[in-house]
């Protein structure tokens, strides 16, 4: 991993799905320039997906005229990922478990599961204007990230 | 890569082969569209070929599920064929690897639905 630290990457996106393409594809930059590659790479991917697909759908309510900010920074020591929203907010505390039987068989209810399932650390909050703000942290020192899948 | 879907028959199975990516506005329409069309058409037996599946999200594993409930309630079968680790990972983190009848080769998985 090299030392190199350029500050956090920032975009506002307007909330269509295409967008989360050029999302990836700038995540995977940072990833292979901090030298965070294969696997960790793979799952950061996918929680950040699952975060701008969150955005755009339940905060956004699809909105295209609604913007969805990103920024990706952190440390040497870790990734950090901050997506936001300029929707309602909701309470992520009243999600149904995904792993209920009676949940099992839902078409829903999964996004943030994986989020916390690939990620170190999330945590929500309500932004200055309103929104939803989701920080995602991802540990790049622990050995347990050798594999990007931990138990939630 | 571009989300495609194609279609082919095993005897009376139908084979239905992902290829890309199965993510919100990507393949999860695409998927479901030709899971239901292939029930529509009489299909009874559905077996679905994961192994050029590069990524799939949670709007994926919920068409995912939805097909299998839609199948179940139509009288089909529906079970998963080849799949990459990364997407096993996927399934299994959620527990729904328990839900599907998972099959690693072609062979296997048209002999298990005689």
């Amino acid at each position: 991993m090299t030392d190199f630290s350029p500050g956090p990457i920032v975009l506002w996106l307007a909330s269509r799905y295409e967008n989360l393409e050029l999302a990836e594809a700038v995540l995977v930059h940072v990833c292979r320039q901090r030298g965070i590659e294969g696997e960790n790479e793979h799952w950061i991917g996918v929680a950040l997906r699952e975060a701008l697909a969150n955005a755009i759908k339940h905060g956004n309510r699809g909105n295209p005229d609604k913007r969805v900010f990103l920024s990706i920074g952190g440390d040497r020591d870790e990734l950090k990922i901050v997506v936001g929203d300029e929707g309602e907010g909701f309470e992520p505390d009243v999600l149904a478990d995904p792993l209920a039987p009676e949940n099992q068989l839902k078409t829903s209810g999964r996004g943030i599961f994986y989020m916390k399932t690939f990620m170190d650390d999330i945590a929500f909050s309500r932004g200055e204007a309103g929104g939803t703000v989701l920080t995602m942290r991802k540990n790049l020192n622990a050995e347990s990230n050798a594999k990007g899948v931990k138990s939630a | 890569m571009k989300t495609t879907v194609t279609t082919r028959d095993a005897g009376d199975v139908k084979i239905i082969e992902l290829h890309g990516k199965i993510t919100i506005g990507a393949g999860d329409l695409q998927m479901r569209e030709a899971i239901h069309a292939a029930i529509a058409g009489g299909a009874r037996k559905l077996l679905v070929d994961m192994k050029d599946v590069s990524t799939i999200d949670s709007s994926g594993v919920g068409e995912l599920v939805g097909c299998y409930t839609t199948a179940t309630h139509k009288g089909a079968k529906l079970k998963l064929m080849s799949l990459p680790p990364k997407i096993s990972d996927v399934l299994t983190v959620t527990q729904l690897i328990t839900v599907f009848d998972v099959y690693t080769d072609e062979k296997d998985a048209l002999a298990s639905f005689a």
